[in-house]
């Protein structure tokens, strides 16, 4: 169609001429770019401001987690024992191979082999799985203990922790009601890092499709890279929450 | 030059103009082609549709408030179905009408043409944000159909959480969807205003209606996620108790407002920066000269960006933030007064010594620098801390920001859609009929809003059905406003409709004004540019324009 007005104008030169061909070099070139270096940055600095406003709607529950941190303290520490280093740290690892998988799947894209592409992208799927699987052992212990906030919690395992054979010291009835606060923290920060990943490895089925299809093979990886791009964040997101919810209060006092 | 005279297509003048054959309102027909459209200037007509259809049945809000409060007594309506009208109002007013209204609009039909390019860099994620924006609307509608929603358009906890039975939550997510459709039209701006250029536009040859919706859309990009958050913490709150906002269960109220204002007071800069833009445009172009200190208006846009991030807590004076915090505030609000200043100042130099003449958008644009004044400055009295205490929750504040918002964004968005009409539909509105439009708006405008400020002043409190007698007489007046505003808003949508059929044709620049997309056919072709324009002059250059048409005319002739 951008043809036709071209090849009626007389002011067409070479220039435009050259531009023209340029347009062919790729199916998935979009018409309005006058590159594909264009349209790839354009596709990669988007993804970019997209993560940023991540950062901040992530943000807002770090506020909230360093504030009520802050009040309630004691509270915070005793319910942050609560959390299973080796799951998490496992989760950790986890998280990480998987993205380690993402950043080889980027490489195979670049370098256009397609087999290796969808094998990577398998592989970082099977690990994302693998962490909501763990995190879904997570969740169902603290479904177990009555921890999940709401008319069933229960604090009396904060109350009087030697009854349960825990070494933390009793909390105060009114501070014990604050692990509440903690662990709906736990449930609103890591659900919202799960839901991620959930859309995460849909967009990875969809991905793996359409890198079986070949699409990826012919030097278009906008997709691939700026998905990896996304994977990482949630990666890092993690990389925040581990520490903050599991280990930052391992000794207290000290 | 010469480059200039091959790269961009000259037309004849208005004389002699046709409607071209070829544009992108014909280019492809049917319902479906609309519905489904990447065009950026589609899109903008899209989202042009409804805008105006959520102003007026917000308006339709305003118009009842108004109608309760001509007399003390509660006559017309309960207090809680009073309660829900002017939520109803303020929360389709501000989401679905202000945020939008002059980026979706003029910003997307203009900022690809201005910058010479063929459309935005994402135009699939511009056409998923007029959808977001409708789905949000629908769930904004549905929590008014289903028996409204009485929160005030700030959610404020605990009232929203704990003590209403209304349909907080579908309005909260209405309100979330539509931020996403705020965020994505955001990052397409900032993308597109980054990337897609064309040759020699560099960043100060930009127009500066660009760059303040580059500031609104950091704006937009930053604060709106943090909306989002907060109205999901509201909506757990409300539905399972989880506590972060309920001091029974150790969680804490004032930390709502922390969130919600940090949007919500950026949100405002976001409502009227663009506004500021169009301004920029329509003054320019009437006093015939180059913008006055161009770069300090460019850089006052985003000045008032960067600190419009800093002043949220002068919303929570009375609410018991520490005394410190509040004084570190209060000289942060002060200090946007700064930037806001520097582009009033700079639209007075422009002025002077300018070929002034006074088309529609000129009126507008001067009912802009008027009212957007008193609403600024008030906004001063406001952040002092004495004075806040004293003023806040009263009818002050109303007169305030609806001084800012109607007095100064609706004015400049109805500039912005008189200017630019003629370039969106290739036809001129009618112009006396638009300048009596224009008077009529002002008029009943300052009846409106003037009284409220004294009332305000007086110790009147907003969001009551009712009122003590001795305010009657004031609140006759502001009520008489309103119906003179209401006409004042319903003549532009009779006769632009009018014009779509029966205006005069417009020619490619009625105004001969400098920008690219006044070079280019009205309306524009689907792609914009035959080819890409190369830029070889800076922005607002008269000289270059004359010489330009000078050209024009001995190659036509």
């Amino acid at each position: 169609m951008d043809n036709a007005i071209v090849a009626t104008h007389p002011h067409t030169h070479e220039t435009a001429v050259a531009a023209e061909h340029e347009h062919v070099m790729l199916p998935q070139h979009r018409h309005h770019f006058e590159t594909k270096e264009q349209q790839r940055e354009a596709a990669t600095f988007g993804m970019w401001l997209f993560l940023l406003t991540e950062i901040m709607f992530f943000g807002g529950l770090f506020f909230a987690y360093l504030l009520y941190r802050n009040w309630y303290h004691d509270a915070f520490v005793v319910s942050s024992n609560q959390l299973s280093i080796p799951l998490g740290a496992a989760n950790t690892a986890i998280l990480i191979t998987s993205g380690f998988c993402m950043a080889l799947g980027v490489w195979a894209a670049e370098v256009q082999k397609k087999g290796l592409l969808v094998l990577f992208l398998v592989l970082t799927t099977v690990f994302g799985v693998a962490f909501l699987g763990v995190k879904a052992v997570e969740y169902h212990e603290k479904w177990e203990k009555h921890h999940i906030p709401g008319a069933h919690f229960d604090v009396s395992e904060f109350i009087n922790p030697q009854a349960y054979g825990l070494k933390e010291k009793p909390l105060a009835p009114d501070m014990a009601q604050k692990t509440q606060v903690f662990f709906f923290l736990y449930f609103a920060m890591t659900g919202m890092h799960a839901f991620h990943m959930i859309l995460g490895i849909g967009l990875l089925f969809w991905l793996t499709w359409r890198a079986h299809r070949g699409e990826f093979s012919s030097g278009y990886v906008a997709p691939i890279e700026n998905f990896g791009l996304y994977w990482h964040f949630v990666d890092i997101v993690w990389l925040f929450l581990f520490p903050l919810l599991y280990l930052i209060n391992r000794h207290p006092g000290s | 030059m010469s480059t200039t005279s091959t790269t961009i297509v000259n037309l004849p003048d208005q004389r002699t103009a046709r409607i071209p054959k070829r544009n992108y309102l014909n280019n492809e027909d049917g319902l479906l082609s609309w519905l489904f459209t990447g065009d950026h200037k589609r899109i903008a007509i899209l989202y042009l549709i409804s805008i105006t259809f959520f102003f007026f049945i917000g308006g339709a809000f305003a118009g009842l408030i108004r109608l309760e409060l001509l007399t003390p007594q509660a006559d017309l309506v309960a207090s809680d179905t009073y309660n829900k009208f002017f939520s109803m109002h303020g929360i389709i007013m501000i989401f679905l009408f202000l945020v939008p209204s002059v980026p979706a609009t003029l910003g997307n039909f203009l900022i690809p043409i201005m910058i010479g390019a063929k459309d935005l860099a994402f135009p699939k994620v511009n056409l998923l944000s007029w959808y977001l924006y409708w789905i949000g609307g629908l769930f904004t509608l549905a929590a008014l159909v289903l028996g409204g929603v009485d929160t005030g358009w700030t959610f404020t906890t605990p009232l929203s959480t704990h003590y209403l039975n209304t349909h907080v939550v579908t309005a909260a997510t209405g309100v979330f969807i539509i931020g996403f459709s705020s965020i994505f039209t955001g990052l397409n701006f900032i993308v597109t205003l980054h990337r897609m250029r064309a040759p020699g536009m560099t960043w100060f040859r930009l127009p500066l209606f660009c760059w303040s919706n580059y500031a609104a859309s950091i704006l937009m990009v930053l604060g709106t996620p943090v909306l989002a958050i907060t109205l999901v913490l509201v909506a757990l709150e409300r539905l399972v108790g989880i506590g972060v906002f309920d001091p029974t269960k150790g969680g804490d109220p004032l930390l709502f407002q922390h969130l919600f204002w940090f949007y919500s007071h950026p949100a405002v800069y976001i409502m009227i920066l663009p506004g500021m833009g169009v301004i920029s445009e329509v003054i320019s172009t009437f006093s015939r000269k180059r913008v006055f200190g161009y770069t300090a208006v460019a850089f006052s846009s985003v000045a008032i960006a960067l600190f419009g991030f800093f002043v949220w807590a002068h919303h929570m004076f009375i609410m018991g933030v520490s005394n410190y915090s509040a004084l570190v505030f209060s000289l942060l609000t002060m200090l946007v007064a700064v930037p806001s200043a520097i582009k009033i100042f700079n639209w007075a130099f422009t002025l002077q010594k300018g070929s002034i003449t006074f088309e529609t958008p000129m009126l507008y644009a001067f009912g802009f620098l008027g009212l957007f004044t008193i609403g600024g400055m008030t906004g001063v009295f406001l952040g002092a801390l004495g004075m806040d205490i004293h003023l806040t929750e009263t009818y002050f504040i109303v007169a305030h920001f609806h001084f800012v918002m109607v007095g100064g964004m609706l004015m400049a968005f109805l500039a912005g859609i008189h200017f630019w009409w003629p370039k969106m539909t290739g036809r001129m509105y009618p112009e006396s009929l638009s300048k009596l439009a224009a008077v009529t708006t002002f008029i009943g405008f300052n009846l409106t809003f003037l009284p409220q400020f004294i009332l305000g002043y007086l110790g009147m409190p907003r969001r009551y059905h009712a009122y003590p007698p001795e305010f009657q007489v004031l609140n006759v007046l502001s009520t008489a406003g309103a119906t003179v505003l209401g006409i004042g808003y319903m003549l532009p949508l009779l006769y632009l409709g009018w014009s779509l059929k029966y205006g005069a044709i417009a020619g490619n620049n009625p105004w001969q004004a400098t920008g690219l997309e006044w070079q280019i056919q009205s309306p524009p072709l689907t792609e914009n540019f035959i080819e890409t324009p190369i830029m070889d002059h800076e922005a607002y250059d008269y000289e270059w324009l004359a010489h330009k048409t000078a050209q024009e005319v001995t190659t036509v002739g």
